[in-house]
């Protein structure tokens, strides 16, 4: 193991290796929710298509891309923030604040396991797609690329929030953390178009780089050629979020180094 | 003489009104072992998480080999360590499984060989294989040593190493912190509430209280300056004496 390369990030990813490896329930969990939410989303989409005018109607099978898309960004979030938490709950924080570990290295660490998180659930959960309601992701061609890119981009971006959160208000926010891709959820046009929101939210859900996601996914259903300008402007969304997300983490660690927040949230 | 490995100038951290410590200046010689000591709430956990930059100083500074913490933190922490009985490594993974990770953490070249060496300098070889969780409060200690002598470090900030083990385990504990600690020259300081564990391991003290230095010198000087027969009875005086800031501040 000598030599390797970015060894701090090797390291904050094998913890979650060994972690997810000698934890079958912990990998059954990884599986459990996504799969739980495709067949209740697909059943309801089966059930919706029969008793309509029978054959399976566009907006009936958005629900579907709509389930598997909300995944690579719930995965990506969760990844980061279940990492950060893990850290809190085995009061190992300190330890690891206490080695030398950049800032950067720790989030780059946080957002790979989120990114293993989508690797292993999404291509399961496309699978499953494909065989119980014969939908089929490559559908999407290389649009796929984009689709996956933004979504996980945005997903470490809130994943970084839910750990400032944590980190600036303690275990109150524990619970807030693991929601706030749901809270996100109704805004961000996942299973409905951005004009089903009123007036008021529309600005807010188009500020959102995962809403132009959903709506390209659409788009691209529906046979549309509008596709990559929503892709192009979710990207510069994202480019805000991240840096926003990075600005905001870097302010939270200096309030919490100057009130003592890092070993009270460690050791509470 | 060497240069010291720390210098602390008038430290002071402030959380809202409340000022934990209070002026603060020292210096750690190399291979020193240095104890910090004082009742509860004297800032000694507070002055500890600001060596380790866990915690940012109000005013005042803190130099560590000879560099600025502030601007040189990871480079410093490369060669610093760190234990207390407030942490721990996380109980869901095999010991081995946690000393690999801190290796990798730490940037050491060959993880898996200083993780056996080091495993065997502290006698946990046989808990290798064991999850960290499952393990006696004595036996999560070592390892967590373990961890601590990792990277040998030339600095290690030790916070009540030996809180809430038995006598026989405390008494291991702190030979094995003397051992390694001659043996790396490594230098040191302690926290502890047991001033057993302090007169046997430290080769200097700082009695702290309400953030204030009340006193530093040998054991045996800070005992003869109080016409105390023991450390015991100096922390007694110093926890309740009133007026002990004014008579006892060199
Ligand atoms: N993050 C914080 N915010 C506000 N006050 C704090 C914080 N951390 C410590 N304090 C206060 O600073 C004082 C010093 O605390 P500290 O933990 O440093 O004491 P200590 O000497 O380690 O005590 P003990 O022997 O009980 O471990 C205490 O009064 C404590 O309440
Ligand atoms: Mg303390």
């Amino acid at each position: 193991m000598s030599g390797t390369p970015f060894p701090a990030i090797s390291g904050i990813v094998l913890r979650y290796l060994y972690l997810y490896t000698r934890n079958g329930l912990r990998a059954f969990e990884l599986f459990f929710w996504p799969l739980n939410t495709l067949l209740v989303w697909g059943f309801l989409t089966r059930y919706l298509t029969q008793a309509g005018e029978g054959g399976a109607s566009l907006p009936v099978t958005f629900l579907l891309g709509g389930v598997l898309l909300w995944d690579v960004q719930f995965r990506a979030s969760q990844g980061v923030s279940v990492s950060f938490l893990e850290d809190v709950w085995t009061r190992n924080l300190l330890n690891v604040f206490v080695a030398p570990v950049r800032t950067w290295e720790l989030v780059a660490g946080f957002c790979t396991v989120g990114l293993l998180r989508v690797i292993i659930t999404v291509p399961i959960l496309s699978l499953m797609a494909f065989l119980a309601f014969r939908f089929n992701i490559f559908d999407f061609n290389l649009w796929l690329i984009p689709f996956f890119g933004n979504l996980l981009i945005f997903g470490w971006a809130m994943g970084m929030m839910a750990n400032a959160m944590v980190l600036r208000w303690g275990q109150a926010a524990e619970g807030l953390s693991w929601a706030l891709p749901f809270l996100l959820q109704p805004f961000t046009a996942v299973y409905y178009t951005v004009e089903t929101l009123p007036g008021f939210l529309q600005p807010v859900s188009l500020a959102l780089p995962s809403t132009h996601v959903f709506e390209a996914m659409r788009h691209a259903m529906a046979g549309d050629v509008r596709i990559g300008q929503g892709l192009f402007l979710a990207f510069g969304l994202n480019l805000a979020w991240l840096t926003g997300a990075g600005l905001v983490m870097n302010r939270v660690l200096a309030i919490a180094r100057d009130k003592g927040l890092l070993t009270k949230v460690a050791t509470q | 003489m060497l240069p010291p490995v720390l210098t602390v100038r008038d430290l002071v951290k402030d959380f809202g009104d409340f000022r934990a410590v209070d002026g603060i200046s020292f210096e750690l010689g190399q291979g020193e072992i240095l104890g910090l000591l004082g009742p509860n709430g004297a800032g000694k956990t507070t002055m500890m998480n600001m060596l380790l930059g866990l915690v940012s100083a109000t005013t005042g500074s803190i130099r560590i080999f000879g560099k600025s913490l502030e601007k040189d933190r990871i480079e410093i922490l490369r060669r610093m360590n760190f234990s207390s009985a407030y942490t721990s490594l996380p109980g869901n993974l095999l010991v081995r499984q946690n000393l690999t990770v801190f290796a990798l953490l730490y940037g050491l070249k060959d993880c898996r060989r200083r993780v056996r060496e080091t495993m065997e300098r502290f006698g946990v070889t046989e808990l290798a294989e064991r999850t960290t969780g499952h393990l006696s409060a004595g036996e999560a200690t070592r390892v967590n040593l373990c961890k601590a002598f990792l990277n040998r470090p030339e600095l290690l900030l030790l916070d009540e190493p030996t809180a809430s083990l038995d006598p026989d385990v405390v008494d291991k504990v702190r030979t094995l912190i003397r051992e390694t600690q001659r043996e790396s020259g490594t230098s040191i300081i302690y926290t502890s509430h047991n001033m057993q564990d302090i007169e046997f391991v430290c080769d200097r003290v700082i009695f702290m209280h309400r953030g204030r230095l009340i006193r530093m010198g040998t054991p045996a000087e800070v005992k003869a300056s109080f016409a105390s027969a023991s450390l015991e009875d100096v922390f007694i005086q110093i926890a309740r004496g009133g007026d002990l800031e004014v008579a006892g501040v060199q």
